[in-house]
């Protein structure tokens, strides 16, 4: 996947919205993980204030230590690591989902924030869209 | 018989059903998202090993790793490649797969 | 899906010419690639492709324009990383045929 756009980010001033991209899924069972993650790389040339946040088994997708060779697919977990580039810096993991899963932060590959399941509530009903997958 | 179980037990209860029909001695196949189930620290890891008195427990490991999960594989579950998953279909009289 | 042969080497791409697989890529079909787009391979062609070469390799994508050009300013200088600069190199937009020459995947999930 790609997403070359020329001149997207070169438009007018438009209105900054707060987005929120909600990830639920294990990462290569469904396409679901991979199919969000191209949203938010694409969504980055708005110029949006956008949130990722991983609950349940989408904490799955952070996960280090990945090797698809066996399986034959691309390991789109290191893609995770480019959001940095496109200014989405905004990565929000929930606690209790963490702790069901045996996961730490130390587990991740990328610098993400610890929310309890309250913080994260509070954190969604402040945005603008919230798009889940 | 060979139980075959795809789906995440943090997501579907495949895994529940598979296990609460799978009798003694038989064998529970985990591949795909079901994988998660056998690794150390998920709440579904439990289930695994309160089944593992009467069945065996196998995780594909090619979809261990590419979950980044092969090095948090509960003791007691076997690991099997393709081939591994080859023999066990072959070595069992039916399969059953809890799509 | 059509073949091209170049230097001896049969390469597999799709309808527009890009490179099925990314582990194919060599500096013959890369030229070959170039000359398809009408570009002719200077060293500072080269930094750019291997540059979307190993941003490719490192987080399994190609990256945005506005993304490439801020990492090229960060790897290559600021008077490389920039968009005139880059679409001087490459004309007909530098994520485009840079990445074809790269043998990147073609762009998809473009709007």
């Amino acid at each position: 996947m790609s997403d070359m756009m020329d001149d997207m980010d070169e438009g007018g001033e438009g209105v900054v919205k707060k987005f929120m991209f909600v990830n639920r899924k294990a990462p290569h069972g469904t396409i679901y993980a991979l199919e969000g993650l191209e949203v938010v790389l694409i969504s980055a040339a708005f110029d949006q204030d956008v949130s990722m946040v991983f609950v349940d088994d989408g904490v799955y997708e952070l996960i280090k230590g990945v090797n698809t060779k066996g399986i034959e697919v691309k390991d789109f977990s290191k893609t995770y690591r480019a959001l940095e580039g496109y200014d989405i810096e905004k990565l929000y993991v929930e606690k209790a989902s963490m702790d069901a899963r045996g996961l730490t932060e130390d587990d991740l590959i990328v610098d993400v924030t610890v929310l309890d399941s309250a913080e994260m509530a509070n954190l969604m009903a402040e945005q603008d869209v919230v798009i889940s997958y | 018989m060979l139980h075959i179980v795809n789906k995440s037990a943090t997501e579907r209860n495949s895994l529940e059903s598979a296990l609460r029909m799978a009798t003694k001695g038989s064998a529970v196949l985990l591949i795909e998202d079901a994988v998660y189930a056998a690794t150390q620290g998920s709440v579904a890891a439990a289930k695994i090993q309160s089944a593992m008195a009467d069945v065996q427990i196998y995780a594909l490991g090619p979809d261990l790793d590419a979950r980044g999960m092969s090095a948090r594989v509960l003791d007691g579950v076997k690991v099997v490649d393709y081939g591994g998953f080859v023999d066990l279909v072959t070595e069992h009289n039916s399969c059953q797969s809890w799509l | 899906m059509p073949m091209v042969e170049v230097a001896g080497k049969s390469f597999e791409v799709d309808e527009e010419g890009y490179l099925t697989n990314l582990n194919d890529w060599n500096q013959d079909i890369a030229v070959y690639l170039a000359q398809e787009e009408k570009v002719e391979m200077t060293e500072n062609h080269w930094d750019v492709v291997n540059f979307l070469r190993e941003y490719y390799d490192e987080y399994q994508i190609a990256p945005a324009v506005r993304v490439l050009t801020k990492a090229v300013a960060k790897k290559l200088g600021p008077e490389k990383g920039n968009n005139k600069y880059l679409y001087e190199l490459f004309p007909y937009g530098p994520a485009k045929q840079a990445c074809k020459i790269a043998g990147l995947p073609k762009p998809t999930g473009c709007i």
